[in-house]
C-alpha cells in the first residue's frame, strides 16, 4: 500500500506492505533507529513516538494507520545541531538513563505528558510514565528530570 | 585542580543515547544482511520425532530452515557438568519450552517469523519436571538418564552443626524460597554475525566481548586472530548477557555457509524463556541462638533450581555457601548445598548471581531471631555485628573478607530514619483500623565486589580474574584509554575518565574512553561480579601512572632536568621549586612524537597494564523499608526507602546512586511483584512483559540514600564495587518489613513475591478471618 506522512518534519511517501509495524519503517525504512522495541505486547513503552502530537506505542501501529499523521521520533526532538532538547539536558544532569535503552520512548513519553499537564505532582509524573519501563533506574531521576522541566515552565512543546 | 574521583559530574555517554544514537546491536543494517529466527520448543520435555521445514522454506524470501541435523559442524555448548553438554540446536530431546530445534533464515524479520510458525515439529512428549519436588521425587523422570540422577552436582556440608544447635538455648527453622526471576534488560538479546573470507565478525549484545571471542574460539576451532567481537551500546545485561546463548555458534555458521551477515535478535516473548533466569534456591536454614539473640550456630542447605542445563547455576549456591553468615559472627556455620535439574529455563547470574540469596537467607534469620526473643532487630544485629577490628575476616570456607564497618552504616541509617519515631507512627497505625498497617524492616548486608582473583574466576571457567587497561597520550595531549571491561549500562566512559584524569592532571573532556571492541582493545575480562570500577579502575590507574612517568620523562629531557626533579600540576610538568618554566601536556604529548627532540627516549606514549586483584572485595550497607499493608487487599506499598552503602571510595556519586537504585528497584522487585512460574505441564506462566511484572515508577518510592566509606585495603584506589548491592540489600528489607508489618497477628513467616493475594491469605490465616 501507498503511504504518505511527515516524519520528524519530512514528507515521506512509501509503499509499504499492510502489516508492517509503524516502528518498522521507522527504524528500518526510514534508518531512524532511536526508537527501539523492547517488547512485543505494548508493555514496555521503548517504542513510544509522537501521532499527531499524542505519545503512542509504535510497535503496535501499523504503519499503514499512520497515513496522512505527523511523527516525530527522538530524532526530531531537537532541531538539526540544536543541542539537547530541555528534557533530554534534564535527563542527563538527573542521571535519568543508564544503559539508554528505554530512555527515547522514555523522554517522548514524558513530552507527551508535559503537554498535557505542563504542571504535573511527582504522584502524577509517575502515573503518567506507568506505560514505559526502565530496568536501569529506578526511576527517580527521570521523575526529577522531569518536574525539573515542568517547574522551569519552558521548552517541552514537541 | 580538583580531584576528579568523587565528583558527581554527569555522564559522557549521555548525549549520544538521549539523541537517539545509540548503537545497540539490532541498529546495525549491513548490506546483504540477512534475518534468523529459532524454532523453538512448545514442549518442556519431550523427544523430537521429526522437524518438516518443506512449507516454510517454500515461503519466497526464505533462505533456508536448518537443523541439527543440517549443521553437523554445529558445536555444543559446554556445561559445568562433564558429559551433559547442551546442544545449539536441540538433537533428539527438548528439555524446556523455548529450546531452539531449527533455525530459519531469511530476508526480512517479517518472513522469518513467517517460517518459524510453519515449521512443523513433531514431539513425543516425556513427563516434565517443572520444579524442585518433582524432580527430587523418588522415581523421577530423569533430563539426563545417562547422569543416572537429577541432582547435578552437589556440596555436602562439613558435618550438621547437629551438636551446636543442640547445645544452643533456642532454635528455630525457616525454609525460604528465593523465587525464579527473570532479569528482563530492556534490550533483549541479539547478535549480528558475518563471516567472510577475512574471518568472522560478531556484533553481540554482551558483557564481555573478550569473553565470546574466546568461546567463538574454542568452539569453532578458529584462531583469536580470526575473530573480532564488538559489544556495542548494550542495553542493559544485569549478568544474563554473561550467559552463552545459541545464537552466537548458530548465526556465525549459517553466516559462513550462505556467505553473509546474519542479525538474530530475540523478541521480548523469546526473551523471557531463552535468556537465563536467576535465583531459583530453596533455603532449609537452622538456626541456635541465645535469649540475648546471640547467634550460635547457623545450618544452611541450600537447593538451587539449575534448569535445563547444568550451566553457571551450579557456580551460584556457592557463592550463597559463602556469604551465608552475612555481617555476622556465628562461632559455628555448615553449609551444603545441591544442584538440580528441571525442564525449565537454564538459570545462571542475575544481578549479585548467589549473594542477594544469601543475603536474604541471614537477614530473615536474623529476624526471626529478634521475633523469638523480643529483642529488637537493631539490637540482634549489633550484638551479632563482626566488629570492626575483625579484618581481613576468615569464613567457615576459608574465604577472606577485606574489610568492613557494618555498624557504621547502621548508626549513619538511624540517623535518617527517626526509628523510634517510626515505631510510635507503626503503634498508632495498628489501633486505627481507618488506616493501613505499618512495618519497619531492615537489612544490613554483605556481599561481593571487585571480582577477581584468577585463581577463583578460573574455576568459574574464565580466562582470569584480572583486568587491563590502555593509556595513550596522543600527539596534542587528550588521551585514549582503551578498557579490558565492556559497559552494558554502568557508565564506564565517565569513570574511567574521572580516575584517569587526577593521575595525569587533566580536564574530563580531554579523556575518551574506548572498549568492547577486540580488535581496538588489548585482551580484558569483562564487567560482572561488581568489578569494572575496583579491578578495571585499578588498571585504569596503573596504565595512567605509567603514562604519566612516560610523559614525566620527556618533560625531563625538555626541561634539561632529572625526571625525579619535574613535577606535575594543573596540567603542567615543571622542575619542582621553579613552576613558571613549566611545559603543557599538548608540548611533552606533540614532542614525545618528534624523535629528533627527545634524545635517547623511545617515542610515544602509550602504555598498557595488567591488574590482578589479591582478593575479592566486600561492600556492605545497612537498608530499612516501611512498608504499608492494606488491610483489606493485601497490597504493599512501600512508604520510604532508606539506604546507606559501603562500597569504599566512591568514584562518582550520580553514578553511585544510580547503581544503588537501580538494584534496589530490582530488589524490591523481587520482593513484591516478579516470578517466573510454571504450570504443571512445565508450560511458563509469564512469557510476556504483561504477565511479568517488571514495576513501573507508580509503584516505586522515592530513594533516601547515603555513603559511608570503609576503603578496601586490596586496590590503592580504595573501592570495593556497587553494581548488585541494591539488589542483595532490598528484598529482605521490603520482606522483613511486611512480616513486622502482621506480626501482631502472628505472622512469622512470608514467601517472595508478597503478592496482595499471599499477604491477604496470610492474615486470613493469622487471624482467622479477623483482620
Amino acid at each position: 500500500m501507498k503511504i504518505a506522512l511527515t516524519v520528524n518534519g519530512r514528507h515521506q511517501e512509501l509503499e509499504v506492505e499492510p502489516r508492517l509495524l509503524l516502528v518498522h519503517l521507522l527504524r528500518e525504512r526510514l534508518g531512524l533507529t532511536g526508537t527501539n522495541v523492547g517488547c512485543d505486547t505494548t508493555s514496555c513503552g521503548a517504542c513510544t513516538v509522537l501521532l499527531d502530537g499524542q505519545s503512542v506505542k509504535s510497535c503496535t501501529v501499523l504503519a499503514v494507520q499512520a497515513d496522512g499523521a505527523e511523527v516525530t521520533t527522538i530524532e526530531g526532538l531537537s532541531g538539526p545541531g540544536g543541542g539537547l532538547h530541555p528534557l533530554q539536558a534534564a535527563f542527563q544532569r538527573h542521571h535519568a538513563l543508564q544503559c539508554g535503552y528505554c530512555t527515547p520512548g522514555m523522554v517522548m513519553a514524558a513530552v507527551s505528558l508535559l503537554a498535557e499537564h505542563p504542571h504535573p505532582t511527582e504522584e502524577e509524573v509517575r502515573r503518567g510514565l506507568e506505560g514505559n519501563l526502565c530496568r536501569c533506574t529506578g526511576y527517580q531521576g527521570i521523575v526529577d528530570a522531569v518536574l525539573e522541566v515542568a517547574r522551569s515552565g519552558g521548552g517541552v512543546e514537541p | 585542580m580538583t580531584s576528579m574521583v568523587g565528583a558527581a559530574v554527569v555522564r559522557k555517554e549521555d548525549p549520544n543515547l538521549l539523541t537517539g544514537r545509540g548503537t545497540y546491536v539490532d541498529n546495525l543494517q549491513l548490506p546483504g544482511m540477512l534475518h534468523m529466527a529459532f524454532v523453538r520448543s512448545v514442549e518442556a520435555h519431550a523427544r523430537v520425532r521429526a522437524i518438516d521445514g518443506t512449507a516454510a522454506g517454500a515461503i519466497p524470501g526464505v533462505l533456508g530452515v536448518f537443523t541439527a541435523r543440517d549443521l553437523p559442524e554445529l558445536p555444543p555448548i559446554p556445561t559445568a557438568v562433564p558429559g551433559l553438554e547442551r546442544p545449539s540446536l536441540a538433537r533428539d530431546r527438548v528439555r524446556f519450552v523455548g529450546e531452539p530445534v531449527a533455525v530459519v533464515v531469511a530476508e526480512d524479520r517479517y518472513l522469518a517469523a513467517d517460517a518459524v510458525a510453519r515449521v512443523a515439529v513433531d514431539y513425543d512428549p516425556l513427563p516434565p519436571v517443572p520444579d524442585l519436588e518433582t524432580a527430587l521425587a523418588e522415581g523421577a523422570p530423569l533430563l539426563f538418564p545417562e547422569h543416572g540422577s537429577n541432582v547435578y552436582t552437589e556440596v555436602p556440608p562439613a558435618g550438621d552443626a547437629e551438636a551446636e544447635l543442640a547445645a544452643a538455648p533456642r532454635r528455630a527453622r525457616l525454609r525460604l524460597v528465593n523465587q525464579r526471576c527473570a532479569p528482563a534488560p530492556m534490550e533483549p538479546f541479539g547478535v549480528v554475525a558475518d563471516w567472510g573470507p577475512k574471518g568472522l565478525t560478531v556484533w553481540a549484545s554482551c558483557q564481555s566481548a573478550h569473553f565470546v571471542r574466546g568461546q567463538l574460539s574454542q568452539l569453532l576451532a578458529v584462531p583469536y586472530r580470526g575473530i573480532r567481537v564488538i559489544a556495542p551500546d548494550v542495553g542493559g545485561g544485569f549478568g544474563a548477557k554473561q550467559s552463552w546463548y545459541p545464537e552466537y555458534v548458530v548465526a556465525a555458521l549459517l553466516s559462513r555457509r550462505l556467505g553473509r551477515p546474519i542479525k538474530a535478535v530475540e523478541t521480548r516473548s523469546e526473551n523471557l524463556v531463552a535468556m537465563t533466569h536467576g535465583r531459583a534456591q530453596v533455603q532449609d536454614v537452622e538456626v541456635g541462638f541465645d535469649d540475648s539473640g546471640r547467634i550460635l550456630a547457623l545450618r544452611v542447605m541450600v537447593t538451587q533450581d539449575a534448569g535445563a542445563y547444568p550451566g553457571d547455576a551450579v557456580g551460584l549456591p556457592m557463592l550463597t555457601m559463602v556469604m551465608s553468615a552475612g555481617c555476622y559472627r556465628i562461632p559455628t556455620v555448615v553449609t551444603g548445598y545441591r544442584a538440580v535439574a528441571t525442564t525449565t529455563t537454564p538459570v545462571a547470574a542475575y544481578r549479585g548471581a548467589g549473594r542477594p540469596e544469601a543475603a536474604y537467607l541471614i537477614e530473615r534469620v536474623v529476624d526471626l531471631v529478634s521475633d523469638e526473643t523480643g529483642v529488637d532487630p537493631i539490637e540482634v544485629r549489633r550484638r551479632n555485628f563482626l566488629p570492626a577490628d575483625a579484618f581481613p575476616h576468615t569464613t567457615h570456607l576459608g574465604f577472606a573478607y577485606d574489610s568492613g564497618d557494618y555498624d557504621k552504616a547502621l548508626r549513619r541509617l538511624l540517623e535518617m530514619i527517626d526509628y523510634e519515631g517510626l515505631r510510635r507512627e507503626q503503634a498508632a497505625r495498628r489501633e486505627d483500623p481507618e488506616r493501613p498497617l505499618m512495618g519497619i524492616g531492615f537489612s544490613t548486608f554483605v556481599e561481593l565486589g571487585g571480582v577477581g582473583p584468577s585463581a577463583m574466576m578460573e574455576g568459574l571457567g574464565m580466562l582470569g580474574g584480572w583486568e587491563s587497561a590502555r593509556a595513550r597520550v596522543n600527539p596534542d595531549g587528550t588521551v585514549t584509554l582503551a578498557v579490558g571491561t565492556s559497559p552494558h549500562g554502568q557508565g564506564h566512559e565517565t569513570a574511567f575518565a574521572q580516575i584517569a584524569a587526577d593521575v595525569l592532571s587533566l580536564p574530563l573532556d580531554r579523556i575518551e574512553v574506548v572498549h568492547g571492541d577486540t580488535d581496538v582493545v588489548q585482551e580484558g575480562i569483562g564487567t560482572f561480579g561488581s568489578r569494572s570500577i575496583a579491578v578495571g579502575g585499578e588498571a585504569v590507574r596503573r596504565a595512567s601512572l605509567r603514562a604519566r612517568e612516560k610523559a614525566t620523562r620527556v618533560a625531563a629531557h625538555l626541561l634539561e632536568a632529572a625526571p625525579e626533579d619535574v613535577e606535575l600540576r594543573d596540567g603542567r610538568f615543571f622542575v619542582r621549586g621553579s613552576p613558571d618554566r613549566g611545559l603543557g601536556w599538548e608540548e611533552v604529548a606533540n614532542k614525545a612524537y618528534r624523535p629528533t627532540q627527545l634524545g635517547d627516549l623511545e617515542p610515544g606514549i602509550e602504555v598498557t597494564a595488567f591488574y590482578e586483584p589479591s582478593l575479592t572485595t566486600c561492600p556492605s550497607g545497612a537498608h530499612c523499608c516501611v512498608v504499608g499493608v492494606d488491610r483489606e487487599t493485601g497490597r504493599v506499598t512501600v512508604e520510604r526507602y532508606v539506604g546507606v552503602d559501603d562500597c569504599g571510595v566512591v568514584i562518582n556519586p550520580l553514578m553511585a546512586r544510580g547503581q544503588v537504585m537501580g538494584g534496589v528497584a530490582q530488589g524490591i522487585a523481587q520482593a513484591l511483584y516478579e516470578q517466573v512460574s510454571y504450570s504443571e505441564s512445565g508450560q511458563p506462566l509469564a512469557s510476556t512483559l504483561a504477565e511479568y511484572l517488571v514495576p513501573s515508577a507508580a509503584e516505586m518510592p522515592r530513594f533516601e540514600l547515603d555513603h559511608v566509606e570503609t576503603p578496601t585495603p586490596v586496590n590503592p584506589l580504595g573501592a570495593k564495587g556497587l553494581g548488585e548491592s541494591g539488589a542483595t540489600a532490598a528484598p529482605q528489607a521490603v520482606v522483613n518489613a511486611v512480616i513486622d508489618a502482621l506480626s501482631h497477628l502472628g505472622v512469622r513467616d512470608l514467601q517472595m513475591p508478597l503478592t496482595p493475594e499471599r499477604v491477604w491469605r496470610a492474615m486470613q490465616t493469622a487471624t482467622g478471618g479477623a483482620v
